[in-house]
């Protein structure tokens, strides 16, 4: 039965210590566990620091991108013009109608301006709706800053009541030169019984 | 049972003085590998076929385009299972299953390290697997909308919405990694305390490397995932918000964390499979493995870069552009130590006295197919090209010839490679060759139509489609049922060689070169009790 190179061994087994092991294993598996939740939080530093997915919070880092309102800057960048382009969309669950009553503006880098979004409730009750900003190019959104908008809070509407939701904000001169239009499009969620 | 007390008080377990049951509580308590082994090569072959007959389902919906057979909704519950059920109830076990079987065996082990252990591991399957299939049969008694419809990926916010086959899942996906979880620290354990004497690291069998990388990678990233469905599962039913955009989530967040999984997932379905390849060619070379070392380095640096690469799988959910670079490079990265393992497969044949028989014959195969998947993987890897292949059925042909011809072939070389050992019959040669080369030429026609599906623009995951796919959905159609159907063919030629056949020999054969060999054919129920030693 045994063949060259091995020979039999009547020593006991040397005694080597299975349970140190085992538990040096699961400390790895709960620290992988742990890791999985850890990557949550990572995960909004690394989109507000890099834009990455059009999360335009900057300044004071927000709850997923609701970011809470910035300084103005001070220098307006006249020699190029930006186009920025808006656009809404509502969730599923949310009976509201929303369209933006601006389009579509040109402006220079630096520039304060306002744009406005129409929102209509045609359900027969008052509903809490929550707007989530997203901006394209993610390499954009590091430069949009909101001074003040309709998203930084909740909105209310009565049964059929129409409203509407101003946002003021400013392209900041340092977005970069190849950037020609910037898109902001928001999505209306349905938050009745959160939280 | 004197020459080895210390196993004895290590596992707490006498193996002399449990008399021998028979009947279904043998099966039910046994803390012996190689009945272990056996089971978990059952369930695998059976849960192969579970999963084999869902998609054959798919693709008679598929062979002609409009709807024949199934509304979509049941369509795209058939897909998503049949992908969790593949991965995580076949091909995982069966890898385990070769695990418990040979890693005692190769290393001069008498057992594994943690037999109770190594039980719970097995018995936790059957549940999990009848919790991911038991919402099909609840549907037909009108209870809940059938099973998870999401795709094996569940992607929020889809999965947030979806019917209670999402539950089913993820307490699926729940008791399946605490399996793996317990499978893979057994083995580690049984490899870092229980080699023979003299077997340092380096001279420890390439199959035992291949499963240690993959034991690790299981323990670092099963946990996420189980991270990430819990959290799936609080969105659902009670109240957080980590994928929904309205509480401030996001649901990127879900594809990162799930592929922070899913990738090393490949690597762990295919590392025991590089470590078993190697010693198939060496034997019927009748050479010694070429480059071990190389290929030790190599299991090493594709599971450390394994862990770094994921976001290749959804470069079009948007990224900035150093992201996209960083991903693109580092994915097409690991071909390198690939690239290796290839180099070092073929000089293991270079010259070597072949003989062509049944093993070899998949192992060559395997080689050949697994090599189209590695480079039509590396066209999915550049970021500019992929976003004409995402989600297209490019995608599921290249992750075919990785799954399929590098997984399942894989593992068919290892059962057709030991399956003499374990049971002390040889199979059928004529049955073998006859399994193989319908596999190949099928398996073939199944896929290789769809890489020109996926470049024609057709997407995946969809029940109905343009009528110019037709034709290359009809050929694939007829491959998929010849593929399928084959597989009869491997079932029954082992179950042949369980029932009876030519005796084998100790060696099984010629140019064999492993401790296992030096066992009879079967191997005693418990074997090496006296450790060997390595020189």
């Amino acid at each position: 039965m045994m063949e060259n190179g091995i020979a039999r061994n009547d020593a006991p087994l040397p005694m080597r210590n299975n349970r140190a092991l085992v538990v040096k294993l699961l400390l790895v598996v709960a620290a992988a566990f742990a890791f999985g939740f850890a990557l949550v939080p990572l995960y909004d530093v690394l989109c507000a620091a890099t834009g990455f997915n059009g999360k335009t919070s900057q300044g004071k880092l927000g709850v997923g991108g609701i970011s809470g309102p910035a300084a103005a800057p001070s220098r307006i960048d006249a020699t190029r013009i930006v186009t920025v382009e808006f656009t809404g969309t509502v969730m599923p669950g949310l009976p509201w109608e929303m369209r933006p009553l601006t389009t579509s503006l040109d402006l220079h880098p630096g520039e304060l301006h306002q744009a406005k979004f129409l929102v209509h409730n045609s359900s027969d009750r008052a509903i809490v709706g929550q707007a989530v900003p997203s901006v394209s190019p993610g390499q954009a959104a590091q430069h949009f800053e909101k001074l003040d908008c309709f998203c930084f809070s909740q909105q209310t509407l009565a049964p059929g009541e129409t409203k509407e939701l101003p946002l003021t904000f400013i392209v900041k001169p340092e977005i970069d030169e190849s950037i020609r239009t910037v898109t902001l499009s928001y999505a209306f969620f349905n938050v009745d019984g959160q939280k | 049972m004197s020459t080895a007390p210390s196993i004895e008080h290590e596992t707490g377990h006498g193996h002399h003085a449990e008399p021998y049951q028979g009947g279904v509580m043998r099966w039910l308590t046994t803390t012996n590998h190689k009945d272990i082994g056996t089971m978990y090569l059952t369930f695998a072959l059976i849960m192969f076929f579970i999963g084999g007959a869902m998609i054959l389902a798919v693709r008679a919906e598929l062979f002609q385009p409009g709807l024949q057979l199934m509304q979509p909704e049941f369509f795209n519950q058939l897909i998503g299972v049949h992908a969790l059920v593949m991965i995580f109830a076949a091909l995982m076990p069966a890898a385990t299953g070769f695990a418990n079987w040979q890693i005692p065996l190769m290393i001069g082990a008498p057992d594994m390290a943690l037999p109770r252990i190594n039980n719970w591991g097995f018995w936790l399957l059957p549940p999990a697997a009848a919790l991911l299939t038991l919402p099909f049969i609840l549907a037909l008694f009108g209870i809940g909308d059938g099973a998870v419809n999401t795709g094996w990926t569940l992607y929020a916010p889809l999965s947030v919405q979806g019917g209670m086959g999402v539950d089913f899942a993820i307490f699926s996906i729940h008791i399946l990694g605490v399996s793996s979880i317990l499978g893979s620290i057994n083995i580690i354990v049984t490899i870092f305390n229980l080699r023979a004497p003299g077997m340092t690291m380096m001279k420890l069998p390439l199959f035992a490397w291949g499963w240690l990388i993959t034991a690790f990678l299981l323990i670092a990233t099963i946990p996420v995932l189980a991270g990430a469905v819990t959290m799936l599962l609080t969105d659902r039913h009670f109240g957080t918000s980590f994928f929904n955009a309205a509480g401030g989530g996001d649901p990127i967040l879900f594809q990162h964390l799930f592929w922070f999984f899913g990738h090393p997932e490949v690597y762990i379905l295919l590392l025991p499979i590089w470590g078993l390849i190697p010693h198939v060619l060496g034997t019927f070379s009748r050479k010694p493995i070429y480059g071990y070392k190389a290929q030790v380095y190599s299991f090493i640096a594709i599971g450390v870069l394994s862990v770094v690469v994921w976001a290749h799988h959804f470069f079009t959910a948007g990224m900035p552009v150093p992201a996209l670079l960083y991903f693109m490079y580092s994915t097409m990265f690991i071909s390198l130590p690939l690239a290796v393992l290839f180099f070092c497969w073929v000089a293991t044949m270079w010259r070597g006295a072949m003989t062509f028989e049944t093993p070899m014959l998949f192992a060559q195969g395997f080689i050949v197919l697994f090599g189209l998947a590695g480079l039509t993987g590396l066209v999915l890897a550049d970021v500019a090209a992929d976003a004409q292949y995402h989600h297209s059925y490019f995608v599921v042909a290249h992750f075919h010839y990785a799954l399929f011809a590098g997984g399942i072939m894989g593992v068919m070389t290892g059962v057709y490679y030991w399956l003499p050992k374990w049971t002390g019959h040889m199979f059928s040669e004529t049955l073998g060759k006859w399994h193989f080369w319908l596999t190949v030429i099928s398996f073939n026609l199944t896929f290789m139509p769809q890489f020109f599906l996926g470049l024609a623009g057709m997407p995946r995951r969809i029940p109905d489609y343009a009528l110019q796919f037709a034709e290359f959905n009809a050929i694939s159609t007829v491959g998929a049922f010849i593929l399928g159907f084959s597989q009869l063919i491997f079932a029954y030629n082992i179950w042949k060689c369980v029932k009876g056949g030519t005796k084998a020999t100790d060696k099984v054969w010629e140019g064999a070169d492993g401790l296992e060999w030096d066992l009879s054919s079967p191997p005693p129920h418990h074997s090496w009790e006296i450790q060997p030693v390595i020189k």
